[in-house]
């Protein structure tokens, strides 16, 4: 296995007192930039890629991919404690992570959210290390066709998962996909929707959509009940942590399958947030009390967050491979790696071993220096908690202001978010899901590409979706899916008619 | 929890025929802008307009099922969706963020947030205008530093800060 010999000389590579030093640096900075909403993973490592210049390059990516580590942990504390996602791939983990905070058990949430992804993310790197020659031959065989298959069969089980709530799941899904189009259409270069206004030129970010929905609908909502923040006083001691560490290994197999959802998602640019939805639907389907789920299941946790670090994670093995990063933040390090110098793709593994095994090595270590960190920083984080509310809440909006302002660098999206915060509130009082409508404004544009280019070498047939076992299957699933809440429905009313008879 | 005198606002079944008929009219407008633009099939397969005018579509229409929904739905009509009280609640941090984020485009987003912040703590807070003032430019000064200096990110400034020479 020439693969571990490798992997041992990138640790020897990674085990220097400055690149601990950068690791540990990393891991902070990305727990900060995960907890404040607006500046996310793709931005935060976008701001800081120019500390880095005077770096070797090694070096370098060991401190960007730490950040993104604490990117990927950091976002589940603000999920957690104040039901505010720090980051998008966060979103799912305040389903069950809050409501368990709110009954008491905000440790034991936090725990099992920073173990989840820790599992997860171990189990992309290993998979990085001895599937990368496989995985890279793997994904070239996608075309549009399954790429497409694959946004269907996401969007599909969100649907299929709803349970009554159907309609209203696919209403929220395309609004989600409408606002997607609004700005310039990539394969014509047509303005759609924008109705002769140039700030709609560009579209809508999904991270605004995010900020907005979750993190001003949240605070309207929560402000009904009084102008304070109930956020869950969080206090990690090692109790808890063992505590929850026990329970833990009862998922197993739901933490492998949101693995296995992860790096599917990560490698078949797919990213980390649809991962954790994805994984989310999953779990509630398999899981012995569904209906747990949303009340503060652990099981709940567990899902998303192993799904989101496994992608986030495996979402570097096809920008390594390849040059073809599996999510925008994987896109921005593939930045770095070309201003570096350094070609990604095959030639990477032969011509610059060293950098790619001691970057492997380094997500085995960083996610241990993370996870120790994480750990342990909780009390810090929960100490805000202790301010005012009158000091907090206006701090917040600033934050998600200046957040959705760098996104890119317009006041139109301050006023955009203030509007997805009304819309939030209102559709989440009336229980419109709202992860479809961010899944959608996130994957849109890839769907509707990677549909379009489909049908252009088809002409125009829906059959080819069902040109091979593989893009066959997964669209034969989706629509299984699609057609279960129907199914459901007549079951029921079947199941009805004799009682009233 | 809420006091016995608190009117609910709005009904349940109210909001739903609200929201229903606001997403018919919102998609309505934008399945209309996506025909113009051709929804059919062009010479590079699907025309631009095809997407966005189905996806509009699937808002009307099940949004127009959800509003006959709601008419028969006789449990929604007496189900309160907000009370009195709680929509002045949220009135109270909306209508000043609302005019912070049109502020900013003005006064830029420091000043904007000083006041913001400030305003926030002796209304809501009863702080006194010394310590609200206080923070409020304490946050803005930390946030300055953080980006202007240190991440090189520059966000909207007004009138003040060109007076000091700090564009």
């Amino acid at each position: 296995m020439e693969e571990l010999g490798l992997l041992f000389h990138g640790f020897a590579v990674v085990i220097s007192p400055f690149n601990m030093l950068l690791m540990v640096v990393g891991v902070v900075l990305g727990v900060l930039i995960g907890v404040l909403p607006g500046l996310g993973g793709a931005n935060g490592i976008a701001i800081l890629l120019p500390l880095t210049f005077s770096m070797p390059p090694t070096s370098a990516i060991i401190m960007l991919s730490c950040i993104y580590w604490g990117a990927l942990f950091g976002g589940a504390m603000t999920s957690i404690l104040f039901n505010i996602p720090g980051e998008p791939w966060s979103v799912a983990t305040t389903f069950d992570g809050f409501p368990m905070a709110q009954k008491g058990n905000p440790g034991g949430a936090l725990t099992t959210a920073f173990t989840s992804s820790f599992v997860g993310a171990i189990i992309a790197v290993i998979l990085i290390t001895f599937l990368s020659p496989i995985i890279a031959e793997f994904a070239l065989r996608f075309g549009p066709p399954e790429f497409f298959s694959v946004y269907l069969l996401t969007f599909a089980a969100f649907v299929g998962m709803a349970k009554g709530a159907a309609l209203k799941t696919i209403v929220s899904m395309m609004i989600g996909f409408t606002l997607a189009a609004v700005g310039m259409d990539t394969v014509t270069g047509q303005l759609r929707l924008t109705f002769d206004t140039t700030v709609l030129l560009k579209g809508f970010d999904f991270l605004i959509a995010v900020i907005g929905l979750f993190g001003i609908g949240e605070i309207l909502l929560t402000m009904e009940e009084g102008l304070e923040f109930k956020g869950a006083k969080a206090k990690i001691d090692l109790k808890v942590v063992l505590h929850t560490w026990k329970q833990l290994p009862k998922y197993w197999a739901t933490s492998l399958r949101g693995a296995a959802v992860g790096c599917f998602m990560g490698i078949v640019p797919g990213g980390a947030t649809p991962a954790s939805f994805m994984s989310y639907g999953v779990a509630k389907r398999f899981a012995k009390n569904p209906d747990g789920f949303g009340q503060g299941e652990m099981e709940g946790i567990v899902a998303p967050e192993t799904a989101a670090h496994a992608a986030g994670t495996s979402a570097l093995l096809p920008m390594l491979t390849l040059g073809v990063p599996g999510s925008p933040t994987a896109a921005v390090l593939l930045g770095g790696l070309l201003i570096w110098g350094l070609q990604p793709g095959p030639l990477l593994f032969q011509e610059q071993a060293e950098f790619v095994w001691g970057l492997i090595a380094s997500m085995y270590l960083g996610n241990v220096v993370g996870l120790a960190i994480v750990l342990t920083c909780v009390p810090f984080f929960a100490g805000i908690l202790r301010i005012p509310f009158s000091i907090i809440a206006p701090v917040i909006m600033v934050i998600c202001a200046i957040g959705a302002y760098t996104v890119a660098n317009s006041i139109f999206d301050i006023y955009m978010m203030m509007t997805f915060g009304v819309a939030g509130y209102l559709l989440r009082k009336l229980n419109y899901p709202l992860a479809p409508l961010v899944l959608a404004v996130v994957l849109g544009a890839r769907a509707e590409d990677s549909f379009r280019q489909a049908m252009l070498f088809s002409s125009g047939d829906v059959s080819i979706f069902f040109s091979n076992y593989l893009v066959g299957g997964i669209t034969g699933l989706s629509i299984i899916l699609l057609l279960l809440p129907v199914l459901q429905g007549v079951l029921e009313k079947m199941r009805n008619k004799p009682a009233t008879a | 929890m809420h006091a016995s005198n608190d009117r609910p606002l709005l009904t349940t079944r109210a909001a739903e025929l609200l929201v229903s008929a606001f997403l018919i009219l919102l998609c309505g407008i934008t399945a209309w802008d996506s025909w113009k633009l051709g929804a059919g099939w062009g010479e590079f397969g699907p025309e631009s307009g095809s997407f966005p005018f189905w996806t509009s579509m699937l808002v009307v229409i099940p949004s127009a099922i959800i509003f006959l929904l709601a008419l028969r739905d006789k449990a929604a009509a007496t189900e309160t969706f907000v009370t009195v009280e709680q929509f002045k609640l949220v009135l109270k941090v909306l209508i000043p963020s609302i005019i912070y984020a049109a502020a900013v485009g003005f006064v830029g987003i420091y000043v904007a947030s000083t006041i913001f912040i400030a305003f926030f703590m002796m209304w809501i807070g009863k702080y006194n205008i010394l310590k609200a003032g206080g923070v409020g430019v304490a946050v803005s000064v930390v946030f300055f530093l953080m980006f202007e200096k240190w991440f090189h990110v520059p966000l909207p400034k007004g009138p003040l800060e060109a007076l000091l020479g700090l564009n």
